[in-house]
């Protein structure tokens, strides 16, 4: 272990950044040129951020520091830097979703969720890519550019929040904000060894989070331990009136209760997690995560997750059905756009649409398109429908045995760039262990649970009741301070 | 051969909120400002989500109340999907297979005096968001199109009939029924000239056969019918139209598809609409970014206890209870809700609805025109009314006095509030109280029919017009008579 005397401040956990910066050992100047100087060293090979906003970090930073030398009380985020993947709305930014589409659109409004962690003192550093639209698992159907796994630049950092994920893996910040509708917070997390939790469907406001699948997205934090992604997730946690899909529980103080310890934690796990198709290292890394909570006094024991063989069939029918009716709005005509070659009205359209759409978005329009249609809505999405609820009510009874269930996050380490590249249908079984959280809306978390023989970080996936997230927290904290995963860092960062 | 005509009619109706139906705009009309009440969920902005304005829902669930439909518990928003420059989501926020109500029924009121009633059946009604409007140019080229996105989100009520409809006069009446019943419940101001009111009629003949059975015709939708009139209009248009063609092409509803036509009220004909290459499929599904809404039976008894009597049983208590004709009713309950409040105020004082509805229909609304008052700008409260009319049919005074009281209440820029007091006072003022004393009238009387001689030989004579010189000499010396009183008694005298 390095010493942390040595470590850059940008390195340091969260909760030793504020800390930090509390008792001003460490101004949030500092912060964020050490911040910024890494991005500048490493993100030209990482290519994690698509905007970087060095004035404005910059002025906000010296205007926390002028509050804290005034003595004013500051709010518990005051001065941290924190990066947002590019779906999120801030008044003032150009939003892309990694899309041709939206390569020039200014929303005039901010999101719900930003909103909070800005009110919380946190400063946006920048905006990192992702798939388009956040379609995908592996961050190559980004219009903009290829992000790089900051472990081994020639594999993917996984998707589709593939910056917020590798931006934290780099160490350039100790959490950044990623979205979650399969698995794009929790997959590209594991993937790339930090932190990442996919909270309850309605804890976090959906306002001003450019749609996917308006009924799975959720917004969420990512970093570089247990406790980081507590502290982020109390920021951006509560009711939002102007989200009808926001649940108005109260949020409990995550930072505060995550290191209290867990007495008689139940761990499941389900066999259907562990099926052909698992990478061997990656299966064994998680049966002895398994065996690391039996030693912690934790009960460990088998549930049946019957439907969990058909998750991936019903989230691919309902998730484009909605992705196709949510990205109608981008048709040429008021924002974003609009091709120069068209005759008639029906041409702008789908002159628009076919030049700013990437090929997997137009994949999933014509899929959910197909699914809706006259015919086939009763054979598709309403069967689709039934399905969730099934699967729903799965979990609903596993969590009357256990109070949580782990299992990996993918089947794989991190793959190469390219190598699922045509061939969607590998790419989606990438999924087939978040899509399930998903489905039945309840919180997940992914945490680092080891390595492989070439030193890929494996990733632990805890899945637990819905606004039970602080359960979750707590038996990942327990699990991250006795398998001491947090020792290593990527090579580039000095690991 | 004959036929049966066979409407139904979709009927749009802007609800009358301050606010838009999923987003916190002013849904006030202003083509003048184009764009300005607009924010990022009316506009469709990414991100932007929609949240159900409450009061829009409880306009639009008594508005279903007033229509006798069924209110279910559990009802969900839907995804109507379609491209359209002025649907700026692709989609409008509509409700498909739960709509929160179904089931009515509107009655058309009789046209006259002992005619029945006729039943128009109500399959559902549903709340939605309205589309901006396009301004253009339909080339598509972009070039002078504009749309305004003022009126997008607005919140509709859309209110289907069965086909109980079987003339053109009978959809025009259902209309007016509908409207009155409308404003009665202040849902709507149903302003046509700003598009609160907009009429779809569906339109085919069943043919009578010679075996008599009977053959539909192709069905015909006439759409955005935004007057009474343009929709009678377009349904006679529509009648004789598809009558020629049966009877030219002999094409049943089997042989062609449902089209939509239009309306030209210039030269009051229907023509075709551009058909869609494909026929539409708005792939309807659940909007997943709103929460279905459950109602409870307390809310709804709530709701219903707020809801304001309808015209139709206003019009039958105004017959039964105040003996007026169809006809009265009607042009009373025509004036709206506080016109009629009004004439029920004054009616049940003065024990009188004959009296009432003639002095409100007469000289009230004479009044209001002229002036240009609202009632509530007019300075004659219903208690005053009810007083002076009360003070006609006892007698107290002349109705010809009771309207020079009225008239003189009434003038000037800004009359003071009338009372039973000032109403005293201006009659005491004037001398116009009837003297109640018989005796002197019938002195007064025989007075003048001794220094009349010549004008009483004329009337015994069988010249009625002379008593009316000997009535007025009456009145001279008697001041403030009665003057039917004064020919009562006279004539009595005369024939005695
Ligand atoms: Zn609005």
């Amino acid at each position: 272990m390095s010493s942390t005397a040595a470590t850059p401040i940008n390195q340091l956990s969260m909760s030793e950044q504020l800390q930090r910066l509390q008792n001003k050992a460490i101004s949030s100047v500092e912060l964020v040129d050490a911040t910024l100087a890494a991005i500048e060293t490493h993100d030209g090979s990482v290519g994690a951020f698509l905007q970087v906003y060095p004035e404005q970090a910059r002025a906000q930073a010296a205007s926390f520091d002028e509050r804290r030398a005034r003595g004013e009380t500051v709010p518990s985020l005051a001065g941290l830097p924190i990066a947002i993947k590019d779906n999120m709305c801030r008044t003032g930014d150009t939003v892309t979703c990694a899309s041709r589409m939206l390569h020039n659109y200014r929303p005039p409004y901010t999101a719900g969720a930003i909103e909070r962690l800005e009110r919380a003192g946190a400063i946006v550093v920048g905006r990192t890519n992702l798939d388009e639209f956040a379609m995908g698992s592996s961050g190559e159907n980004s219009a903009v550019q290829l992000t790089r796994n900051p472990w081994d630049l020639e594999r993917t950092p996984g998707g589709s929040s593939s910056g917020s994920a590798a931006s934290v893996a780099a160490r350039y910040v100790s959490g950044s904000l990623g979205s979650d509708t399969g698995g794009s917070i929790r997959q590209p997390a594991g993937l790339c060894g930090v932190v990442g939790l996919k909270p309850t469907y309605g804890r976090v406001s959906r306002y001003g989070l450019i749609a996917f699948a308006s009924s799975l997205d959720q917004i969420g934090p990512l970093a570089t331990d247990v406790t980081g992604a507590a502290i982020l997730l109390e920021a951006i946690s509560g009711h939002d009136p102007r989200d009808s899909t926001s649940v108005d529980v109260p949020v409990p103080s995550y930072s505060q209760l995550v290191q209290q310890p867990l007495a008689g934690l139940r761990v499941g796990f389900c066999p259907a997690h562990f099926s052909e198709g698992l990478d061997q290292e990656v299966a064994q890394t998680i049966r002895q995560a398994l065996t690391l909570y039996r030693q912690l006094g934790a009960e460990v024991k088998e549930i049946a997750l019957p439907h969990a063989d058909y998750s991936v069939a019903a989230y691919y029918l309902i998730a484009p059905s909605e992705a196709s009716s949510n990205l109608s709005r981008y048709d040429g005509i008021h924002y974003g756009y609009r091709s120069d070659k068209f005759e008639n009205l029906a041409d702008l359209y789908a002159a628009s649409r076919g030049e700013g759409f990437g090929p997997e978005v137009k994949r999933r329009i014509m899929l959910g398109t197909y699914a809706l249609s006259a015919g086939y809505y009763d054979q598709y999405y309403a069967r689709a429908l039934k399905v969730r609820r099934l699967i729903r009510r799965d979990y609903d009874e596993a969590f009357q045995e256990v109070d949580v269930i782990a299992g990996p996050v993918a089947p794989t380490t991190a793959f190469r760039l390219g190598e699922k590249n045509n061939d969607p249908l590998a790419m989606y079984l990438s999924d087939i262990y978040t899509i399930g959280t998903n489905l039945a809306g309840i919180p997940a978390i992914s945490l680092p649970a080891g390595y492989s023989k070439s030193g890929l970080p494996i990733g632990l996936q805890l899945q637990g009741p819905a606004f039970e997230e602080i359960k979750l927290l707590q038996a990942a904290y327990m699990f991250e301070q006795a398998a001491g995963v947090l020792e290593r860092k990527p090579g580039m960062v000095g690991g | 051969m004959s036929y049966d005509v066979i409407i139904g009619l979709e009927v749009h109706v802007q609800l009358q909120t301050q606010t838009k139906v999923f987003c916190g705009c002013s849904t006030a009309f202003n083509p003048q400002a184009p764009n300005t009440q607009t924010c990022p969920t009316c506009l469709g902005l990414p991100g932007a989500l929609p949240v159900l304005n409450k009061k829009a829902f409880e306009l639009a669930v008594q508005t279903a109340m007033g229509l006798n439909c069924e209110i279910p518990l559990f009802t969900k928003w839907d995804r109507k999907q379609y491209f359209y420059p002025d649907l700026p989501k692709g989609y409008q926020i509509s409700q498909y297979d739960l709509p929160f109500s179904r089931n009515g029924h509107l009655d058309i009121p009789p046209a006259t005096d002992g005619d029945t009633p006729i039943r128009v059946r109500i399959l559902r009604a549903h709340l939605e968001e309205d589309a901006g409007k396009n301004l253009h140019d339909e080339s598509g080229r972009g070039a002078g199109s504009m749309i305004d996105l003022n009126r997008a989100g607005t919140p509709l009520v859309e209110i289907v009939t069965e086909p109980d409809l079987r003339n053109a006069m009978s959809a025009r009446r259902f209309l007016e029924e509908l409207r009155l019943l409308l404003v009665y419940l202040g849902v709507s101001d149903c302003n046509m000239q700003e598009g609160s009111l907009r009429c779809d009629a569906n339109v085919n003949l069943h043919v009578h056969g010679p075996d008599g059975t009977k053959i539909p015709t192709p069905i015909v939708e006439v759409k955005n019918l935004n007057s009474f009139r343009f929709t009678e209009q377009a349904i006679e248009f529509e009648v004789a139209r598809q009558w020629e063609q049966y009877q030219k092409t002999g094409q049943t509803i089997h042989d062609a598809p449902k089209v939509t036509r239009g309306f030209d009220p210039d030269r009051g004909m229907t023509y075709a609409l551009r058909e869609k290459e494909e026929a539409a499929d708005y792939r309807y599904f659940p909007d997943p970014d709103l929460v279905p809404v459950t109602v409870t039976e307390e809310q709804l008894s709530l709701w219903r206890s707020r809801l304001v009597e309808s015209p139709a049983s206003r019009r039958e208590r105004f017959r039964q209870e105040y003996g007026l004709s169809l006809y009265d009713a009607q042009v009373i309950l025509d004036q709206g809700v506080l016109f009629a409040d009004y004439f029920e105020q004054v009616a049940s004082q003065t024990k009188d609805g004959k009296q009432a509805a003639n002095w409100l229909t007469q000289e009230v609304q004479r009044v209001l025109n002229d002036r240009r008052w609202t009632l509530t700008e007019f300075p004659f409260p219903a208690p005053a009314l009810g007083h002076l009319l009360s003070l006609v049919s006892t007698k107290k005074i002349t109705g010809k006095s009771a309207k020079d009281v009225f008239n003189l209440l009434v003038e000037g820029d800004e009359p003071e509030v009338v009372t039973s007091e000032t109403i005293d006072a201006t009659i005491a003022e004037r001398g116009l109280a009837l003297v109640e004393d018989t005796g002197a009238i019938d002195m007064a009387i025989a007075d003048v029919i001794g220094r009349n001689p010549k004008a009483v030989q004329d009337f015994r004579s069988g010249k009625q017009a002379a008593a009316g010189a000997l009535i007025g000499q009456v009145m001279k010396a008697v001041k403030g008579a009665d003057p039917q009183s004064v020919r009562e008694r006279l004539l009595k005298q005369l024939e005695g």
